[in-house]
């Protein structure tokens, strides 16, 4: 099934192609009984994924990053934007179709038991894709055997049992199963190990980390947990209040942060040392109502550096060339945007 | 110990708690000693299924029917476990009260967070309605609720979750507690939100002198907030100590597995060293160390008899035969 070496008979713009191309992504859902206001989910998100790469995403509840994997599979139809998969537009005339994408793009869960049919045995949702995608039942059956073994799961000791009877653990192996049986080429990971206990999340980490490297597979990784991202990921993207504050590779945002934001988030992070408690919150206030997000920079309100301008100009951000660059939307990275601090960073 | 003799504020020993029902029994903590002092924090470190919830809720009693308690609760040398109705609902809210993981559930929907405060400190003191909207006001700005006058009148749904969990702390607060049991209080919350509350609770818990006992699956946050700790595994305590030093030198293998497999800037280049299998089934647990099939250290003997309580170094308590080499 699954090809081990560099060569993908499925690519068709060579490894420089980015596998998926986001670009000015926007979601705003209506709030029934308040006519012409909107939660801004996701406004205006443009990126890429590079083939091999495992992108990770973080932010906080509301900033809209489940709703961006929603979007990059079209379990949402996004109001505006567009999606390049691989070179090809999805979804449009000359483009390649939604069906076609979600073969080659499957997602993962957080809560792994109610993204199981809890009347199926665990090995014929395993099977159901291969099958629906046109698989004889017995060669689904037997994509399923070895996928299970892939995952960890022994097939015959698993595969005929429920959900219920199965552990959190085992149950997401269940769920990585079923989105790798119909063979993608990239996997949106939407906070895999968020219910999980820290012994069993370490070793679906682990295992995720091994299929990547086995399957030739591109993740997009979106967690809360800042250790988590960056234990796993290539590159990491910022989210908040629906719009990107800061991209780049995964030791350059974690050790030479630029965006206010993003140090906050850092500096919240617990040191598990008591002898280095935190003692001063790094920024105070929960995360506005994204129905009315502030104007301007989003997180001005909570941000100890916020001046006129960024009240009254959206930052935009920076320049993005490739994988290596560094960039966030912030007046202060800004030599001309008229913040006092600009170009001081 | 200097300072003379003191009691404990709160003295476990022994406590079993099994919740029997017509399919199976389910044996959720067993043989649980501990004590905790007044103006000490005590963290609850555990998984999920662990026990540490109903350690909990034993000590206020909050436990559903088929519950079956056996063993001694004290808390200021009263017996909990002994206590009548009547005696019971005057140590909730008034000697001991707690804050839940989350808050939406834990207040009331369709009372304002005035009415809800003011309610707690009118059935524990009787004073005037008047008197306690001005302590329930008092108590917002204790919990640092900004613009709190025009919050009392707030519903839950109308405030934030690190605003709704403030309340509710805000409530546990309100009539003086000795001790605050705290069940996940930050799990629910955003990162740069938990940060903020943890604070908070620290710094309450030392103006006011309370106790505090802590739940949390979390070392991170173990780590922010506990003088000592307690590790659960399967219903019982494997270790206790200290927190610097039972993070820094963990005796028991569950712990020392647990610190290794939490994520906190490992080597990107390689796998995290889990701890392999699952946590077993409280209905069936195994015989002898509870923890003896995922263990690397385990023997025959571990599959065989129950590790007892060993206290290798003053304050440090493991229950394992075969504690880390670089245990005293």
């Amino acid at each position: 099934m699954a090809l081990s070496s560099e060569i993908d008979s499925r690519d068709r713009g060579g490894p420089a192609q980015p596998l998926l191309i986001a670009r000015e992504l926007r979601k705003h859902f209506p709030v029934k009984g308040a006519r012409g206001k909107s939660v801004q989910a996701v406004d205006g998100v443009s990126f890429t994924v590079r083939k091999g790469e495992t992108l990770g995403i973080v932010g906080e509840s509301g900033c809209g990053k489940s709703t961006l994997a929603r979007l990059l599979l079209h379990l949402i139809i996004p109001d505006t934007g567009e999606l390049v998969f691989d070179g090809e537009a999805v979804g449009v005339a000359d483009g390649i179709a939604v069906n076609t994408l979600r073969r080659q793009v499957q997602m993962v869960f957080q809560d792994s038991y109610s993204s199981l049919n809890p009347r199926m045995p665990v090995r014929d949702s395993v099977a159901f894709g291969p099958f629906i995608q046109g698989r004889k039942k017995t060669e689904a059956r037997d994509i399923a055997r070895a996928i299970l073994g892939k995952v960890g799961l022994d097939a015959d000791l698993f595969g005929p049992r429920y959900p219920h009877e199965l552990s959190g653990g085992q149950k997401q192996r269940v769920n990585i199963a079923r989105a790798l049986a119909t063979d993608p080429r990239m996997v949106i990971l939407d906070e895999p190990v968020s219910a999980l206990d820290k012994s069993v999340e370490a070793q679906v980490l682990n295992l995720l980390r091994a299929l990547k490297r086995q399957l030739n597979l591109t993740y997009v990784f979106i967690s809360h947990d800042l250790n988590v991202v960056r234990y796993i990921s290539d590159r990491v993207l910022v989210m908040y209040l629906g719009r990107i504050v800061e991209l780049g590779p995964v030791s350059e945002i974690f050790e030479r942060p630029f965006h206010p934001y993003t140090k906050a988030l850092l500096a919240s992070r617990p040191s598990m040392d008591p002898a280095r408690r935190i003692e001063e919150p790094p920024i105070i206030g929960d995360p506005p109502n994204p129905i009315d997000p502030p104007s301007g920079c989003r997180f001005r309100t909570r941000c100890p550096f916020a001046e006129a301008v960024c009240e009254s100009t959206a930052p935009v951000l920076g320049e993005w060339l490739d994988m290596q660059s560094h960039v966030a939307a912030c007046h202060m990275q800004d030599p001309a945007s008229g913040h006092s601090k600009a170009g001081q960073a | 110990m200097d300072g003379g003799v003191e009691l404990p504020l709160v003295e476990v020993s022994d406590l079993n708690v099994k919740f029997v029902s017509r399919e199976a029994t389910v044996h959720a903590v067993n043989n649980v000693s501990f004590a905790a002092k007044a103006g000490e924090v005590l963290c609850i470190l555990g998984e999920s299924g662990s026990g540490k919830s109903v350690t909990l809720r034993t000590l206020m009693r909050l436990l559903p029917r088929q519950a079956r308690v056996e063993g001694g609760v004290r808390v200021n040398g009263k017996d909990v476990l002994a206590m009548r109705s009547r005696e019971l609902r005057d140590l909730r809210g008034g000697l001991v009260s707690m804050i839940f993981q989350e808050p939406m559930t834990a207040l009331d929907p369709v009372y304002t967070i005035g009415q809800q405060i003011g309610e707690t400190v009118r059935r524990h003191t009787g004073c005037a309605h008047k008197a306690a909207r001005a302590r329930a006001l008092e108590l917002l700005e204790l919990v640092r609720i900004p613009s709190a006058e025009r919050r009392l009148d707030a519903y839950p749904h109308e405030l934030s979750g690190g605003l709704r969990q403030r309340a509710m702390i805000a409530m546990a607060l309100s009539c003086n507690p000795r001790l605050l049991l705290a069940d996940e209080p930050t799990t629910a919350l955003d990162a740069t939100v938990q940060v903020q509350v943890l604070i908070l609770l620290r710094r309450l818990q030392r103006e006011l002198g309370m106790g505090m006992i802590f739940v949390t699956h979390d070392l991170g946050v173990a780590a922010e907030v506990a003088d000592r700790i307690a590790v659960m595994y399967a219903g019982r305590i494997v270790e206790t100590g200290p927190v610097a030093q039972v993070l820094a030198n963990p005796l028991h293998p569950y712990t020392a597995g647990l610190l290794a497999s939490t994520v906190h800037g490992q080597d990107r280049d390689r796998d995290i060293d889990a701890i392999p299998g699952s946590p077993p089934d409280m209905r069936r647990l195994p015989h002898g160390c509870s923890f003896a099939p995922r263990c690397p250290r385990r023997t025959a003997q571990c599959r065989a008899e129950i590790p007892e309580p060993t206290f290798p170094a003053p304050d440090r308590m493991a229950a394992c035969f075969n504690l880390s080499a670089s245990a005293g």
